[in-house]
């Protein structure tokens, strides 16, 4: 580092913890709105104090399902299903993570230990699909999910299994990470079970698979919290009320006519929390030299 | 069945078994009326057999799930919006020819003259309609029936009703069975229910003729295919809905580029799209940039925690944060007007003032796209090779001068196709606009409306799935013009990672 005169030095570091504060500052004052809020009796009480002058459960209890005081006292049931909805929310997104990994593992493989013509245009390809979001094929989603409907029920709109399949094409971010992380485990192993009579397949099942568990955690929890997080498709696939995932429920509580403040911070809390900590738990893992030069693209 | 060698006996039979399922599938697809995709099912089918049961597929085995999931999920989609857009199809034209013409025929009508009255009679367990004499017809009885009628019931020529007559709440109870049942009468014409209290002949409201036109039965109007626009159309103009699907070749793209009344809101939302993507990275990345900077300024304490707290916005699920500061920016009941009023004294209008929902989604938008900035920016600066700092404070240079004539230059290469495609990502960002302003404030004088924060995703989403009819022949279009503009900016991207490569600093 530069030699700087230690008293240009102490201003620019009061300066520097200024602007750092402030940010932080922006960055914690809505969370802890938010907080104070669930807290808050009612659901449209702008008290103007950030810390609540009267604790109440009532929005918890609200998104927990539990029956709250209605407008007359007398207990009423919730009308929007949040632990329903994040229950569609964990499923859809347990089983897309599997099928993410089920289909990178093994394209991965091929892409980072095999020869054959036409690699190098399948990695541009796979690059360029990344670059294209479903959100702009959300038409020809719905008319495919539709007609897929008119034949298997079972796959059609409003059913988690279309939400699935339709996140399964998003797998070529995965396949990169994975590639990666095969390119910097040693050949070597594999090319001795291989001399040792084993077949490609088990070499890749037995010697590999079981060297690259850590990065396969990691894929399944960044393919979970994408699906979790994702809105655009989620929302033309699922209209049914009791069939949404969190990430398209959620917006039913702050509508311009119907703005329910109390209850989507409670939801927002009880949803966001958890997935906030598996990503940073994640994210963690990935750039804790797991990752060393192995992930990029 | 996993890349393993399909010689063993139960591999084998599973995969036939496989096989046979998925035939069966493509069968059923088809006879649901979806040719493509059935052919694109056999497609798949076929490449599956080819790659699991030659055994000179060796890689393709463990590419073909993955490969496979992304032609149907993401090139068919592709493909599909492409084709859609040269069509018509909307709410009102969303069935083929011969679908539409079948929901045509089927509409049914009551013949003028037909109606009577009936009473449902109650006779032992079970049920009789009985149709009192009207106007010089005789009065019918129709056979009893129990539970729900499964045939037509034969109606006899009576002068008295048997059984004991229902009131109306009883015969509401029936209402299932009323509406199965089919009166046989002994004219050979049937009756069906047409209200609760009577009864009446339907018959088909048109009538196909020799010539494939459809003809009215009460108007005589003759209504003839017309496959330009899509509908059974009448001599007159009039149109019969449902329409039907037809390929409109480049009307779409005619009506985006040429329409004036539709070309200047469309042209509107283009470059608020490109001044929303370019704004958005410029404040991220030099936000970010100086917040790099500073968490790698040695002297400074408690980096750590900066760097978490910091950190925040990017893990917090994006939907969670952006419905957040939709209630916090609401004008009357959010946090940031009360602070604002309790400063100032003013409640600004955030959602209903253009510019002022501009801002607001700008600043949102910064909010949640700092911190994966700064990450960025922290890597390359740290890539940077110390003794250039040394070198120049020995030259005696300030924090500025190290800032631009060693910092800045030296991110700049690889920093670009990341910004590239970070403006790429936000050109394409639907969800911050369809949670925070879902493109509202609405342009006051558009023909299909559209907003002032809308970018074009959104306004096509709008066109396709909320007001103005699900267009969707014309979202697609819209989307096939996005898909080539972010075809263009991926060259540029790929352009700039090859110069980054060929001239950057790491490895």
């Amino acid at each position: 580092m530069p030699l700087v005169q230690p008293r240009h030095q102490r201003w620019r570091l009061v300066l520097a913890h200024a602007f750092l504060l402030l940010l932080c500052a922006a960055v914690l004052l809505p969370f802890l709105v938010v907080l104070s809020v669930s807290l808050r009796p009612g659901n449209f009480a702008a008290t103007g104090s950030l810390w609540p002058a009267e604790i109440s459960f009532e929005h918890w209890r609200y998104v927990l399902g539990l029956p709250v005081p209605g407008p007359d006292g007398t207990p009423v049931m919730p009308d929007l299903p949040v632990l329903r909805w994040l229950w569609n929310s964990v499923k859809v997104a347990l089983a897309s993570a599997l099928v993410t990994l089920l289909l990178s593992t093994t394209a991965a493989y091929a892409l980072a230990r095999m020869r054959f013509a036409g690699k190098r245009q399948m990695l541009t390809a796979l690059m360029l699909m990344q670059m294209f979001p479903a959100v702009l094929a959300l038409v020809a989603l719905y008319a495919i999910f539709d007609r897929l409907g008119a034949a298997f029920p079972a796959i059609g709109l409003n059913t988690h299994a279309a939400l699935v399949l339709a996140y399964s094409g998003g797998i070529a971010a995965h396949v990169w990470t994975i590639k990666g992380y095969y390119e910097i485990l040693p050949a070597e192993i594999e090319e001795a079970a291989r001399v040792d009579g084993a077949s490609g397949w088990q070499a890749f099942r037995l010697v590999l698979l079981p060297m690259a568990v850590p990065i396969l955690v990691v894929v399944f929890l960044l393919a979970f919290i994408g699906a979790v997080i994702e809105y655009p498709v989620a929302s033309v696939l699922l209209t049914q009320q009791d069939q949404l995932t969190l990430a398209v429920g959620s917006k039913l509580f702050v509508q311009e006519h119907n703005f329910r403040w109390g209850d989507f911070a409670a939801a927002a809390l009880l949803s966001g929390a958890p997935i906030t900590a598996v990503f940073l738990l994640a994210q963690r893992w990935m750039l804790s030299g797991l990752a060393a030069g192995g992930v990029k693209g | 069945m996993g890349p393993s060698r399909a010689g063993h006996g139960p591999a084998r039979l599973v995969a036939l078994l496989l096989a046979l399922a998925s035939l069966a599938a493509v069968v059923q697809v088809h006879r649901s009326g979806q040719t493509l995709l059935a052919v694109m099912l056999l497609v798949v089918t076929a490449a599956a057999g080819y790659t699991y049961g030659s055994t000179r597929t060796q890689a393709l085995r463990y590419l073909f799930p993955g490969v496979a999931a992304a032609l149907v999920f993401v090139v068919f989609p592709m493909l599909t919006t492409i084709g859609i857009g040269f069509t018509n199809a909307s709410s009102s034209n969303l069935l083929d020819h011969a679908r539409a013409r079948q929901v045509l025929l089927e509409e049914s009508t009551i013949r003028p003259g037909s109606a009577r009255p009936f009473v449902l009679h109650r006779e032992g367990g079970s049920l009789r309609v009985w149709l009192p004499p009207t106007d010089g017809r005789p009065g019918l009885l129709s056979e009893p029936w129990q539970g729900l009628p499964t045939a037509p019931q034969v109606l006899h020529e009576v002068a008295t009703p048997a059984g004991q007559p229902l009131d109306l709440r009883d015969t509401v109870a029936q209402l299932d069975a009323l509406r199965l049942l089919a009166l046989q009468a002994p004219g050979g014409e049937r009756l069906a229910l047409l209200s609760l209290r009577e009864m009446a002949e339907p018959q088909p409201l048109f009538a196909a003729g020799a010539d494939g036109g459809l003809t009215h039965q009460l108007s005589g109007t003759t209504y003839r295919r017309d496959d330009a626009a899509g509908f059974y159309t009448s001599e007159a103009g009039d149109r019969l809905t449902p329409g039907y699907r037809v390929g409109v070749g480049l009307a779409h793209y005619e009506r985006l580029f040429t329409d004036e009344r539709f070309r200047e809101p469309f042209l509107g939302v283009f470059v608020w799209t490109v001044v929303f993507a370019a704004a958005s990275v410029a404040l991220a990345a030099g936000l970010g940039l100086v917040l790099a900077v500073l968490l790698n300024w040695e002297p400074l304490q408690g980096k750590g925690a900066y760097r978490l707290v910091l950190f925040l916005p990017y893990a917090v699920p994006g939907f969670i944060s952006i419905l957040v500061f939709k209630g916090l920016f609401n004008q009357n009941l959010g946090e940031v007007n009360l602070v604002l009023d309790g400063l100032f004294g003013i409640r600004p209008a955030w959602f209903s003032d253009p510019t002022l929902a501009r801002a607001m989604l700008l600043v949102v938008n910064v909010w949640l796209g700092f911190p994966y900035m700064m990450v960025l920016c922290s890597g390359l600066i740290k890539s940077i090779p110390a003794d250039l700092y040394e070198a120049s404070a020995v030259a005696g240079a300030g924090a500025w001068t190290n800032f631009r004539a060693i910092t800045m230059p030296l991110i700049l290469k690889p920093l670009t196709p990341l910004l590239i495609s970070a403006f790429a990502f936000n050109f394409n960002n639907f969800v911050l606009v369809s949670l925070l302003t879902g493109g509202r404030p609405d342009q006051p004088d558009a023909s299909t409306p559209v907003g002032t924060t809308d970018i074009l995703v959104s306004y096509t989403w709008r066109i396709a799935f909320q007001d103005s009819g699900a267009q969707f022949g014309l979202a697609s279009a819209i989307s096939t013009v996005i898909f080539l503009l972010v075809a263009a900016v991926t060259l540029l991207q790929m352009r700039a990672t090859r110069l980054a490569d060929e001239a950057g600093p790491r490895r």
